[in-house]
Order: C-alpha cells, then structure tokens, then sequence
C-alpha cells in the first residue's frame, strides 16, 4: 500500500493541467501494452500459415508449419500478462464460472479457448499426425512415447486417412481465418468500444488491430525464418523470403492507410476531446508514435522494401534490408500497442489536463517481468522445435 | 432390414452419447451457478432482514452548485464514513473549483480533492468573471458503462438503481475504471479491487441520508427518491433548470445539477 502511495505521489509532479482526483494512478500499465502485442503475433502467424493452405501460396511452404508452431508458442504465454496485472489472480476463473455476457473482457476466455483447442491444436495435430506416426516407429525411449502421446495413439497411415488429413486441415484452416480475425479484432474491441475515452472510442479500432497484427505476424516469422536457417546451415531461399517482404509491404500499405484515415477522420470531425488529444500527440506521445511509430515503424521500412522491389539489389543486401525492416516493424508495432494503452490513459477524461506514466523495473508489473514475458514465448518455441521439427527435411515423405 | 435396424441403433447411440457428453460438460459451469446464487442470495437475505425492499425506491442526489462554497466537509465525512483512504489519489467524492476569466480561459483544481477545502485566490493576473464549486460522485447511471464492461458482474446495478461493487468477486481487472466517463472509480490499494460511491448504501438502507449530504452546511446536496413526489429531490427537480455531466455519452446520470456551467465536465 504504502509503495502505491510513493509511487503516485512521485507521478504528481508530472501532471499538467487539471486531472480527476482518481485519475493519478494509471491502471492498465506495461503488461497490458504486452497482451495485445503478443495475441497480434498469434493471430498474425496464423494468418501467415493459411495463406500457404487457403491461398495456395507455394513459396511461403518452409514457413508454414514454423508459423503455425510460433503462433502456438505466443498463444500459450498470451493470457500471462492479463493474469499478472489482475488484482486478485486468484479469482479469475470467475470469469469463466459467472462471465457478465455484456462485458467484451469477460468473453477472453472463450475466444482465446476456442481458438487454442479448435483452430491451432487441430490444425498442427492433422498437419503432423502422418509424420508422427512415422517418426515413432524409427525412434526409442521419451522422443518415441512423447511423439506417440501428440499423435494420441493413432496408427491409421492408410491413403484414406492422410486425405481425410489433408482436407481436415483445409477446413480448420477456413474456420481458422475468421477466428483469428476474431481473436484480434476482439482485442481491438475492447479498447474501441470503451465511449468514455476518445484516443480509444473508434470503430476503426479492432481492424487497425487487425491489421497490425499481421503486419508484426508476418514480420516476426520473417525474422525467426532469417535466423534459424543459418544457425542449421541451411541455406536461406530467396523467393520464400520475397515472397514474405510482399505480404508485409501490402498488409502494412493497408495498415499505414487505415492509421491515417484514422488520424483524418479525427482531426477533420474535431469533436470535443480533439485539443486535449493534439496536445498528447505533440507532447507526451510525439516521441512513440511520431519517431518510432509512424517514422521508424512504417515509413522506413516500407520505403525500404520498396526500394528492393523497384531496384535489382543483390541478395546479400536484400536479406539485410529485410531483416532490419522487420526488427523496425516490431519495434513500431510494439510501440503502436503502447501508443494506444498507455496513450489512452495519459489524458483526463475531463480533457482538461495531462498525467504521467512511470515503469518500475521489479514487480508484478515492472519492466523485468514484461521482458520475461517476451522472452518466454521464445523460449517454448524452441521446444517446440525440438518437438515437432518444422524444417522440410523432417517431413516423412 | 438388418442393416436399418443397425443405422438406428447407431443413431440412439450417437444421440445418447451427445446427450451425456453435453450434461457432463454443463456440469463444468454448476459450482459458479451455485456460487452465484448463494451470493446474490446472502445480500437479499441481508437487505430484506433490514425490512428494506429495494424494489419500492429509486435513489438520486440533486446538487445544487450555487449554494456549495466548496468547505470540503463532504469529501471528509465519506472518507471518514466509508474508510477511504487518505492519500489525495482516492476519493468516492471531491470538490472541483472553476475560475473562468475574461479572455474565456477557464481554470480547474481540486487539491487533495478540496478535503480541507481551498486558498483563496489571491494574485490572480486575469479578470475572473465566473467562479464556482462543483462536487462530484458516482453518477449512479442508469446506463452504466462501468456494469456493462465488468467480465465477472461484480458491479452491478440494484434494483433502487444504486450502483455497487462485490468486493469479493471484483477481480481487480479495472476494466470499469476505464469505463466511467467520471473518473468515480479507484482500486482500493488496500483490498486490490475497484471502489466507489455507494450512495452510503449501509445509511440509505436504514432511512438514513449519505453521510456527504448529513454534514453540507448549506444543503448544496439533496438525496431523495427520483419517482415519489413527496421527496425533497423531486420538489428540487421541479424547482430548478436541471443538467448533468457528459449527456451526449447517454449514460442518464441520476446525480442532476442545477445553476451548471457549460464548462463543467
């Protein structure tokens, strides 16, 4: 209690203008700018995957089941950050026992389960039951018995079996677009739907989020693609990468537009709020969402892929122009989340005045356990790898 | 005909087992049903043992801002009542000051939520031309975002159309303190879950008036019944030209305003 007090007594110097007496003490911090990041990436890599199943796009094939394996890994670490910041962690199985159907918060659970057991775990489970099953019978000891319990127990190689496979997973794949769509778009929701602050009140809010999150899903595999093939001296091919860099330059023109007719609808309508929200930008915000947002995060890298695209560069200078785009677009769409969290919460809601937001490092909601957060869904992906190997060469056939 | 037979006892099969699948998974929502019923049950029991039936009223507060002079005694008297805390960050009620000057420049404070009231205000450059006190609570929407967004339903509206938190379900997500367009909510530092004005509930619920309303010295704060016409609040309605704050986000306040500046939000 006491640290409470210290820390916002520390927080009234900073304030300008008039805020609300409750309105010192700001109340979704950095765990919550990390949730919404980290379901990006999920439904982001998801995206990824069905497009190579849905879409047919031959190229992205090496990426596809690391996409699916990163978008399960960020799944599973994704509810961390909300639990963490509750109050009561203890009681927040309530929210599956008594959900308040009104409440847009109180449907997570749901989403979030329906999207772990009936799209991801479906979908990876038909894509590798067939090589499971193969594996086993050349393996010995905990690989052997591990791969047999994900398989659960299935022995049918048969013709008909891997067809059913195979069309098993183009169905969960189709149902699985609209889930994640659904999974993102819902986060968007929760902010957009919140009429009492205007930087977060706007219909546009859960299809930026959207789109957002493919743009850093797709960013992210890229990454991840770049730097695990040559630490298994393999060799990088070059038009999966392209093909990547396409994606995310169009999903980011999309993103870029929608930000910006965004910030036209608002300044155009001028509604109430509008000096409160100029003066954040120009202030408190200019660093996050002009810089690194808008310049770092969007500008640069999006001029960059388009100068590869219009120039014959040779591929040692593409794959680096790549790789330092995509970290860009993860530093921007990290900042993007931030923008929009700890943005809305910088302003008073009677307009009048500006407050502050100090990060500790220790404690349930300081910097070094949202780095853990981070670090922790890497860390399961690389399990995963050694689990279920996603590389080509694995493949049984 | 075999084979008929066959497909049908295939289907009671399927059917059968669909059915104990669907029973056996509801079972999986039965202890939050229970739960849920024996705690909405426990306040019933509480409110009915006072001889109180929520049902027969609807609670409001009527605030008129030419007679606050802003002494702060309210904000006081619901910390001592309530046991708010005393830092300046957590109030279920406060005092705002508006000095509103000749070149339109408007000025608001409210230090330490005006507990100990406020300086004058002496070495002022400008030309004030309007100056008044506004306090400000739980509005008691009848349109509550803050019941609208919680995930778990811990703060609810009553049947008397007060609004009140279960501290023992809150979850302390703050979802409602986003919510409230007022800035009415805080989490409690102490118990972790989210505060707010309850109309003093435990006074109102025995004919006692809000302990905010018991000490203002000049009646600045009228607490009644909204629909009975015998009520002070109703003859305060009909007496003055009436306003609440922030209309357009259609959350129908029953906290009403009268004499209310158009700077006040």
């Amino acid at each position: 209690m006491e640290e409470i007090v210290n820390h916002l007594v520390s927080l009234t110097k900073e304030i300008s203008g008039y805020i609300y007496p409750n309105e010192i003490e700001l109340h979704w911090g950095l765990l919550v700018v990390i949730y919404p990041y980290i379901t990006g990436l999920v439904a982001g890599a998801f995206i990824l995957a069905s497009l190579v199943k849905v879409f047919n796009v031959k190229e992205l094939q090496p990426t596809y089941r690391m996409s699916l394996l990163t978008a399960l890994a960020f799944l599973f670490v994704a509810p961390l950050p909300l639990l963490a910041h509750l109050g009561h962690p203890e009681k927040s199985y309530e929210i599956f026992l008594t959900p308040n159907t009104s409440s847009a918060m109180a449907m997570f659970g749901f989403v979030y389960a329906w999207y772990l057991m009936a799209v991801l775990l479906l979908e990876i489970w038909f894509d590798y039951r067939r090589d499971l099953i193969v594996w086993t019978s050349n393996e010995k000891g905990i690989r052997k018995w591990l791969h047999k319990i994900i398989s659960l127990f299935s022995k049918d190689i048969s013709e008909r079996a891997l067809k059913f496979d195979k069309k098993s997973v183009q169905m969960v794949t189709i149902i699985g677009i609209p889930s994640a769509f659904l999974l993102h778009g819902y986060v968007g929701f929760i902010f957009g739907s919140i009429k009492a602050n205007p930087w977060w009140s706007s219909v546009l809010m859960p299809i930026v989020f959207l789109f957002s999150a493919i743009v850093s899903g797709i960013a992210l595999i890229l990454l991840i693609y770049m730097v695990i093939t040559p630490l298994r001296s393999k060799e990088i091919d070059m038009k999966c990468l392209d093909k990547l860099a396409s994606y995310l330059f169009y999903i980011m023109i999309i993103d870029f537009s929608l930000e910006i007719l965004d910030f036209i609808h608002r300044t155009y309508e001028a509604e109430e709020s509008i000096k409160i929200l100029a003066e954040l930008v120009s202030g408190r915000l200019f660093v996050s969402l002009v810089v690194i947002q808008l310049l770092m995060g969007m500008i640069i890298p999006l001029g960059s892929i388009a100068a590869v695209k219009f120039f014959q560069v040779p591929n040692e200078l593409r794959k680096s122009i790549y790789f330092v785009s995509a970290i860009l677009v993860q530093i921007g769409i990290f900042s993007t989340r931030w923008n929009v969290v700890i943005g809305g919460q910088l302003f008073s809601k009677s307009f009048r005045g500006l407050t502050a937001y100090k990060m500790t490092f220790f404690g349930f909601e300081g910097l070094l356990m949202s780095l853990g957060l981070l670090l922790l869904p890497i860390l399961i992906l690389f399990i995963l790898f050694k689990i279920l190997p996603p590389w080509d060469e694995a493949r049984s056939n | 005909m075999e084979k008929v037979n066959n497909q049908k006892s295939n289907d009671i099969k399927r059917r059968k087992f669909l059915k104990n699948l669907f029973l056996s998974l509801s079972g999986l929502f039965l202890p939050g049903i229970v739960s849920a019923a024996t705690k909405t049950g426990r306040l019933k029991d509480l409110i009915l043992s006072l001889g109180y039936d929520p049902k027969e009223h609807l609670w409001g507060m009527g605030i008129d801002i030419d007679k606050c002079i802003g002494c702060g005694r309210c904000v006081n008297a619901c910390k001592e009542e309530n046991g708010v805390p005393r830092d300046p960050f957590f109030f279920r009620t406060w005092v705002e000051r508006y000095r509103i000057y000749d070149n339109r420049e408007t000025l608001v404070d409210s230090p330490n939520g005006a507990i100990d009231g406020f300086k004058p205000s002496i070495n002022d450059e400008g030309n004030i031309i309007r100056s008044f006190f506004v306090p400000k609570l739980c509005n008691h929407c009848d349109n509550p975002p803050c019941v609208q967004v919680c995930p778990v339903g811990a703060t609810f509206k009553t049947d008397d159309g007060v609004i009140l938190v279960d501290s023992k379900y809150c979850i302390g997500c703050r979802y409602c303190i986003q919510a409230c367009p007022y800035g009415a909510r805080f989490l409690d530092p102490e118990t972790r879950t989210a505060e707010k004005c309850t109309f003093c509930y435990h006074r109102i619920t025995k004919e006692l008036s809000p302990a905010c309303v018991e000490v203002c010295p000049t009646q600045a704060r009228i607490f009644g019944e909204i629909k009975k016409k015998p009520s002070p609040l109703v003859r305060f309605m009909r007496q003055h030209v009436l306003g609440v704050l922030k209309p357009a986000l259609n959350t129908e306040p029953k906290v009403f305003y009268a004499n209310m500046d158009m700077e006040v939000r």
